[in-house]
Order: structure tokens, then sequence, then C-alpha cells
């Protein structure tokens, strides 16, 4: 999308400086999203499809009003439907807008190889860059939320782009602007937190939900759109939102040391033989050398 | 095996065959654009060998592709040469002397058969390598068909793969420094696939007496 007049703070599969880096003030935004104020109307679905020119496609009801299993590379918003037994048994309805994070620590953005295919921008937007995408997936794997999802038709991968090119003009998300109760709101990232510890606090003092707590992931580095949960002890609940996200510590392994490691053991194993080489030479065969010195005279 | 006969004409000694050759180059090839493609992938620093070799979105469509042909050339040397890859008996008193080796004392070094026992390491390591990297490959070339619930598959494949490449990678540096310039005759032999005697007989020497013998006449 529109890089303009978004400063950029990390650029995927980049050697060198960052153009961004501490050079604008600019404020880090935040989606809050109040789970306990949702009416799963899906109106934030339609309206990131309206807004994102995204065609619609096919939708799959099984036994729940849940559009589709998970989000699609055409479909980045998705209330996900969780009927809860509660502990006194009684059941209760969780529904939880599922898209993109944008997480502090993007593991999308770790695991891309590609030079600028992925961007986190100051304002803590975490989008992708299709005209850069190599389509290799290994974004797919970074993820700790399931969020990226390949299109075979452009052979690249889509997400949800908190709705850069509108926050760049001073607007809010589409989803946002379309949610009829409220439960969804857009700022900077200490308001909304504020906003969300507030309501986390009236939850558990005036409705009863002891375990009312906000979702700010710390193992991502917390992340740009956060949610209030009527049980914040138990994520899982919720569609299957991960209770410690982390960047897959296999991604951090092939990333951080298993790339030095490798670098050092290839330049060393090159430095090695030529070092050998200086050191021994060739190995010949003395009868073939003296046959050819005896072609040359 | 192949059934040209090993004592040519022209006084050399037939070292690979032409169907040796062409197995040989076909692994090769595919490994060399797998390894520069897999470096442009590896490092931010080497992304720009994929540009040169015609784009990173091309580099990584045809990475996979060239995986399966080198994993092809790899499988038929292993039918090809299977039994003449197998650990010997004398293969353990070849690594304990192989001091000598590295130091050009080749007198002081047990006698070799066709392969010895570094070139056994060298074949093993890609063979096994080779389907690791293929398995592994498989899952990476189509994450959109693994599954979330079966995610952990993703997560082994991303560092099994450049593990794995890593130490062919090992063995790639070591195998094209002796096959070029360290050991001289040794790239004839996979080029135009002959050497001579006395390279036969320093080098391989069980392997060039038992042709030796059976190039006798039988009485």
């Amino acid at each position: 999308m529109s890089q303009a007049t978004l400063e950029i703070r990390a650029i995927s599969g980049h050697a060198g400086s960052v153009p961004g880096e501490g050079v604008k003030r600019e404020f880090e935004v935040c989606k809050l999203i109040d789970t306990t104020t949702c009416i799963g109307c899906k109106a934030c679905e339609v309206a990131c499809l309206e807004w994102n020119g995204l065609s619609f496609s096919e939708t799959n009801f099984d036994n729940s009003y849940q559009t589709m299993p998970e989000t699609a590379w055409n479909y980045w918003n998705l209330i996900k439907f969780d009927e809860h037994e509660r502990e006194d048994g009684s059941l209760q309805l969780l529904m939880r807008k599922d898209q993109c994070m944008h997480c502090e620590e993007p593991g999308c953005l770790a695991a891309c190889p590609a030079e600028g295919a992925i961007v986190q921008y100051v304002n803590g937007i975490v989008d992708f860059q299709q005209d850069h995408c190599i389509g290799c997936g290994y974004c797919i794997t970074g993820c700790p939320f399931n969020i990226p999802k390949f299109s075979p038709t452009a052979r690249k991968v889509f997400k949800c782009t908190l709705c850069n090119d509108r926050v760049t003009q001073g607007l809010e998300p589409a989803c946002i602007k379309s949610c009829p109760t409220g439960c969804l709101h857009f700022g900077t990232k200490p308001e909304m937190k504020e906003l969300a510890e507030t309501r986390a606090a009236q939850l558990r003092e005036h409705s009863g939900f002891a375990n009312a707590g906000v979702y700010d992931p710390s193992g991502v580095g917390g992340t740009h759109v956060i949610y209030v949960l009527h049980d914040a002890s138990n994520p899982e609940a919720y569609g299957g939102l991960p209770k410690n996200p982390s960047i897959p510590l296999t991604v951090q392994l092939w990333k951080k040391p298993l790339k030095w490691l490798g670098n050092l053991a290839i330049i060393g194993g090159l430095v090695g033989v030529f070092a050998h080489y200086l050191r021994f030479g060739p190995k010949l065969v003395e009868e073939d050398e003296k046959a050819a010195q005896g072609e040359k005279r | 095996m192949s059934r040209e006969p090993y004592l040519l004409p022209n006084g050399r000694v037939l070292r690979y065959s032409y169907k040796e050759r062409l197995v040989h180059w076909l692994a090769g090839v595919s490994y060399v654009y797998l390894l520069l493609t897999g470096l442009a992938f590896w490092s931010p620093w080497l992304f720009w060998i994929a540009v040169v070799l015609g784009g990173a979105t091309i580099s990584r469509e045809l990475h996979p592709w060239f995986g399966v042909l080198f994993v092809i050339a790899v499988v038929m040397m292993r039918w090809m040469w299977g039994k003449q890859m197998r650990e010997t008996a004398v293969d353990k008193e070849w690594w304990a002397a192989v001091g000598h080796y590295i130091k050009n004392e080749d007198k002081q070094m047990p006698s070799a058969d066709r392969f010895n026992p570094g070139q056994k390491l060298l074949f093993w390591g890609f063979f096994w390598n080779g389907i690791l990297l293929l398995l592994s490959g498989l899952i990476l070339w189509l994450p959109q068909y693994i599954p979330w619930s079966l995610r952990f598959l993703r997560y082994i494949a991303v560092i099994v793969h450049p593990i794995c490449a890593l130490l062919t990678i090992g063995l790639f540096i070591i195998h094209v420094y002796m096959g070029t310039v360290f050991e001289r005759g040794a790239f004839g032999s996979v080029i135009r696939g002959d050497v001579s005697r006395a390279w036969a007989d320093e080098h391989h020497h069980t392997w060039f007496q038992q042709i030796l013998r059976d190039a006798e006449p039988r009485k």
C-alpha cells in the first residue's frame, strides 16, 4: 500500500539502515476490540471487503455463525464464534474479531527473505508490499497468529493492512468505522491501553467477570491490536487466540544463531581451503609430472 | 554398471563412464543453482544473487524444481554407486591416517578402492542431506497446504532445511577445492572421463589393481 507519508521502522530482508528510525515524531496507533460488547453482526467483515475492494468468496457455515474457518487471502477480517461452557455449566457465546495483530516484533517480518516485502511503520502498522513479495510463504511460518494467507492466483501473500491507506489520511480503519456497538476503538496505543484497562476493571468490579483483562501479549513485544476479554486467563477459548504468542523458536534460531554460525562456517571453509592450498599445494602424481615436463622439452 | 572397458586404447584408464559423468553434472549444475538461490534467501547481503538470476520471484519458483532434479541425480548415484560406496574394513585405517592425506603424504595412506572413504563421506553426506532437504523443502515449497494444526511441520522444516544446506555447503567447498585445484587430474576424470595409469594407481590402488587383474586374458 502507500508508503508516501508513513515513516518506516523496519524492512524485511534488508541489510543496512532504515529511513524512518527516530526521524519524526509519530504516534503509535492501536485498535481496541472489546469482545464483551461485540454482537457478531459482521459489519466489520463487510466494511473490510468493501474498503479493500476484495471479492466475495465462498462461505462455510459449519454449525456456527462463523463465515469461514479462518481468515483468507481475500478475507482479512473474520469474527470467530465459540460456544464456551463455563464452570457453572452455562453457555457463553464468545465472538472475537480476528485479523492481523500488527505485532511490535512481527514474526512475519523476521522470517521474510525478500527485501521490502514486509515493512513496519513507525506508527506500528505492519504491512505487506505485494510488489516486493516473492511468494515464498516464510511469513506464514513466522506468524504466531495464523494470519498471512497465500493467494494461489497472485502467488503472493496477503493480510490486513490496518487500513494504512486510511490511517495515513487521518481516518480510522474501515472496520472501526462500521462498528454499530462501539466495541471497536482506534487511537494511540497509550489511549487505547488506558481505555481497555478501564473497561476491564469495570467488567471485574461491576459485571462479575473476575478474570476480565486486556490482551496485549508481551511475547511479541505487544501488539497494535488489543482485546478486552471476559476471561483473559483463557484466550484460547476465543477461537484459538494463543495464550503466550511468540515468534516460533526455530524461526528465531534460524534467523539469529544459525545464520551467524553458518556465515562463519562458510567463510571459515573458504579461507580454510585457500590456506590449505598455500601450505600444501596440489596433490601431484610424480610420474605424470615427469611425463608432462618431458613433453615440454 | 557400465560395461565400457576400463583400459582405454590411448593408454589411459576410464574413471567415470559417460552416464556417470552426465549424472554427476546433473547434480552439479542443479546444486549450484540451488546454492546460489538458496544463499539469496539465506541472507539480505546476498539477496542480489536472486536479482541477477532473473528476479527473486523466479528464483523462488524454480528453486524447488531444481531441488527435485538434484535429488533425482543423487538417487541415481545411489543406484549406480551404492555398492562401491559401502564402508569397508580398510576405511577406519584410512581415516586414522587422514592427516597424511591432508599433508600430501599419499604414499603413507592405505590403498583405496574405486572411492576412498573421503569420497564415500561426501556421497552419503549429499545423499542423506539431499533427502532431508527434499522432505523439508516440500513443506517450505507449499506451506499454504500445511494446516494450522500441523504447523509444527513448518517449524521443523524451517530449521532442518538451512542446517542440511549448510552441511552440504561444507562438503561442496571441500569437493570443489579437491576436484579442481587440489587433486590434479580429478577434474578431467569427470569431464573427459579418463585418468592416467599412474594417477589411478596412486589414488585408487586397490581399484586399479583389480582392473589390471580383470584385463588379464583368462586361461
